[in-house]
């Protein structure tokens, strides 16, 4: 090992990814885009209110306006759960077919009530029940059993919770695969890899070169990312800090050896483009990043399991919501150690220099 | 130092041997049964046109490519055994390589450093190519001819015994071109072995102490500039216009009862050889005193009027011309 051309051939890396701005953007912007979005699209919402309509009635019909009355009277106060608007007789199809109200009241002669809504939404159906209990309760029923609601809220089991471990894996995978296929396709395509393999360097020193700095670049990724996730999104990070950077410092070098045997053969950006896409796409469909990848069939598991993007959100998940120690996710591990290793023997060994 | 090596270690006198080289690409032999020697010290040429085969024969030695037979021996060594230590040793410039575009010069340099165990400083060999005023540049902003020395500086970096440059001012103006023959002839003067190619003969000619000249993947003539010239048996070449193109078998009409063929001109006394060009004929004499008296008594004769008469001494353009009827930048 000649320790200074190692370091060279990093440092070179290291400059030609920050002499690009574009690709500095997309490994470190991109990600904070796509979890801000998702983050606003599943924001915890606060328990929302209701808003259903009431028929306004002829006057004098005593019946009805007891309806009304009791109804209007019970969306009073902060903790009312409906809110109540007037809806004219002859608009009711309209305010339902629009989705202004999600339910209206109309009040039948001999003091009976007729609810009008769609089925097939959630809230219409959830506002007909809460509607007919105010009414119910307002117009004298007793309630036969007494009952208390005691609500809570688990931190890190929100949807954002789940998606911040395997966007991060994500976006591990994606930045060490481009970065490298780019970078090493370019050089071939310039005849500089043919150049390189005219000196004494060490082929095998040149390929390391690439996954060291991959290493560097993730340290950024991932304090952005987590730094995101836990100050902005709240997400909670309840293994050690250690063991959440060793397995993704472990799937990045995986991530780079791939990287490199995906590109160890192509001449052309565009070809090595097709493959990059081949390559990572099983695994943004498969490796349970948007949703559990459990949820495939049992047909299927050995090989989603076997899909190293699979053992690296499993692994960060593990440590980030379950607070799991080194020790719960040796198997991860080992998977991504077996990528690393059988990559880069393989990458060496059928590398094309010119 | 490491060029001293160790005692008993025996230097081969010979810095490149090659013998019976063969390299086909399909049906496109490259390099068809090649020998080639080059002595320590010496600046050596391969001179030859386009697809003469040039660039496949110096990869090979370079270690960079593959024979399909033949063998090569690079200061006494072979590929097979003595990689590295080769490697160390050699200083290489490709015919065409981009370097990386985002890295300075200075960044360049010190990564190719890197590699050798042994070299010359990073600021030495950027005076050595000029490039001090282009230190802090990036490659991407450099001109085709500063790109060329940096990819020169890049060879010589490791101080190499064996310089093996392919095409080095090809794309370099005039001055570029000078600036860097006298490099090559400082290189030179340090004893190091030198072997390049170029289509220029007047390169070929101020830097190489011998010339292998290649076409057809095949060595056609080999020796000193001056030995190849002398082989033509001329010392000056001669050049006849007609004023309209000759067609490539004589006679060559002018007028109607005024013609000359290239067999009458080729049997005058001293001259040695000739051939038609685009607008006339071109004519290797032994002494241009002695047959332009008779080309213009020809041309009285015949009623003939020269467009051009032009002379000039023989060139190894003019050895390429002879020994394959073709001029050298045709192809
Ligand atoms: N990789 C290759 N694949 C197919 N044919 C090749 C390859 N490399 C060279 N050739 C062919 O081999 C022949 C010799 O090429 P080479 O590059 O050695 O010529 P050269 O003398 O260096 O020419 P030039 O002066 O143009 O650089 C040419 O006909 C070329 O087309
Ligand atoms: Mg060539």
């Amino acid at each position: 090992m000649r320790l200074a051309s190692l370091k060279q051939l990093t440092m070179t890396r290291f400059r030609e990814f920050i002499r690009e701005p574009e690709a500095v953007f997309w490994t470190f912007v991109f990600p904070l885009l796509l979890a801000g979005g998702l983050a606003i699209a599943f924001r915890d919402k606060a328990p929302e209110q209701a808003i259903v309509g009431v028929v306004s009635t002829a006057a004098g019909d005593d019946a009805a306006m007891r309806v009304a009355k009791a109804l209007l009277s019970a969306a009073q106060g902060d903790s009312a759960v409906l809110r109540v608007r007037r809806v004219p007789a002859d608009s009711v199809e309209e305010v339902l077919r629009t989705g202004t109200v999600a339910l209206v009241v109309v009040p039948t002669s001999g003091g009976g009530v007729e609810y009008r809504y769609d089925p097939a939404r959630d809230e219409a159906r959830a506002a007909r029940q809460q509607t007919d209990d105010v009414l119910q309760r307002a117009l004298g029923r007793e309630d036969v059993v007494p009952s208390r609601d005691v609500t809570m809220r688990e931190r890190g089991s929100r949807y954002i919770d789940f998606f911040v471990p395997g966007l991060l894996a994500m976006n591990i995978m994606g930045s060490s695969i481009w970065s490298l296929a780019f970078a090493i396709v370019t050089q071939r395509n310039k005849r500089l890899l043919k150049r390189l393999a005219a000196t004494p360097m060490s082929r095998f020193e040149y390929l390391l070169s690439f996954v060291l700095s991959r290493l560097i670049f993730l340290g950024l990724e991932i304090g952005v990312l987590l730094g995101f996730g836990s100050m902005v999104l709240d997400v909670p990070i309840r293994g050690s800090i250690g063991a959440l950077l060793v397995v993704a410092f472990v799937g990045a070098a995986a991530f780079g050896a791939i990287g490199l045997l995906v590109s160890s053969r192509s001449r052309t950006v565009e070809g090595v483009s097709g493959l990059t896409n081949f390559v990572m796409l099983p695994m943004w469909i498969f490796s349970g990043v948007f949703f559990a990848s459990s949820n495939f069939p049992a047909a299927i598991q050995p090989v989603v399991q076997a899909l190293p993007l699979t053992a690296l959100v499993n692994g960060l998940r593990a440590i980030m919501l379950q607070g799991v120690g080194l020790g719960g996710v040796l198997p991860e591990l080992a998977v991504l150690g077996a990528y690393l290793v059988v990559s880069l023997v393989v990458a060496l060994r059928i590398f094309r220099w010119q | 130092m490491r060029h001293g090596g160790h005692l008993d270690e025996v230097v081969a006198p010979l810095a490149l041997e090659v013998a019976g080289l063969r390299k086909s690409y399909g049906s496109v032999t490259a390099v068809n049964g090649l020998d080639l020697s080059v002595a320590r010290g010496q600046c050596f040429g391969l001179l030859g046109p386009n697809g003469a085969g040039k660039t496949t024969t110096i990869e090979i030695c370079e270690g960079l490519n593959t024979a399909d037979s033949g063998t090569v021996r690079v200061l006494g060594r072979t590929w097979d055994t003595d990689a590295m230590w080769l490697r160390q040793r050699l200083g290489i410039q490709l015919q065409e390589t981009q370097l990386a575009d985002k890295l300075t010069v200075q960044e360049t340099l010190s990564l190719f450093r890197s590699f050798y165990d042994a070299g010359r400083s990073i600021d030495e060999v950027i005076d050595l190519v000029q490039l001090g005023e282009k230190r802090t540049a990036r490659v991407l902003g450099l001109s085709g001819g500063q790109k060329q020395r940096l990819a020169l500086a890049c060879a010589l970096v490791g101080d190499p015994e064996l310089l093996f440059l392919d095409e080095p001012t090809t794309g370099l103006d005039p001055q570029s071109r000078r600036q860097l023959w006298s490099l090559v002839e400082g290189l030179k003067r340090d004893g190091r072995t030198i072997v390049l190619t170029t289509h220029y003969m007047d390169e070929a000619e101020r830097l190489c102490d011998n010339i292998a000249i290649v076409d057809h993947g095949q060595v056609i003539a080999l020796g000193t500039p001056r030995q190849l010239i002398a082989s033509l048996g001329a010392d000056n070449v001669i050049r006849l216009g007609l004023g309209e193109p000759a067609p490539t078998n004589a006679p060559v009409t002018v007028s109607v009862d005024a013609s000359v063929s290239l067999d009458e001109l080729l049997h005058l006394p001293d001259v040695t050889g000739g051939r038609v060009v685009a607008s006339g004929y071109e004519l290797r004499v032994s002494s241009v005193q002695a047959v332009l008296p008779s080309l213009l008594r020809l041309a009285e004769s015949r009623g003939i009027r020269w467009t051009e008469l032009s002379t000039h001494s023989a060139t190894l353009e003019d050895v390429f011309v002879a020994l394959t009827g073709r001029e050298l930048r045709e192809g």
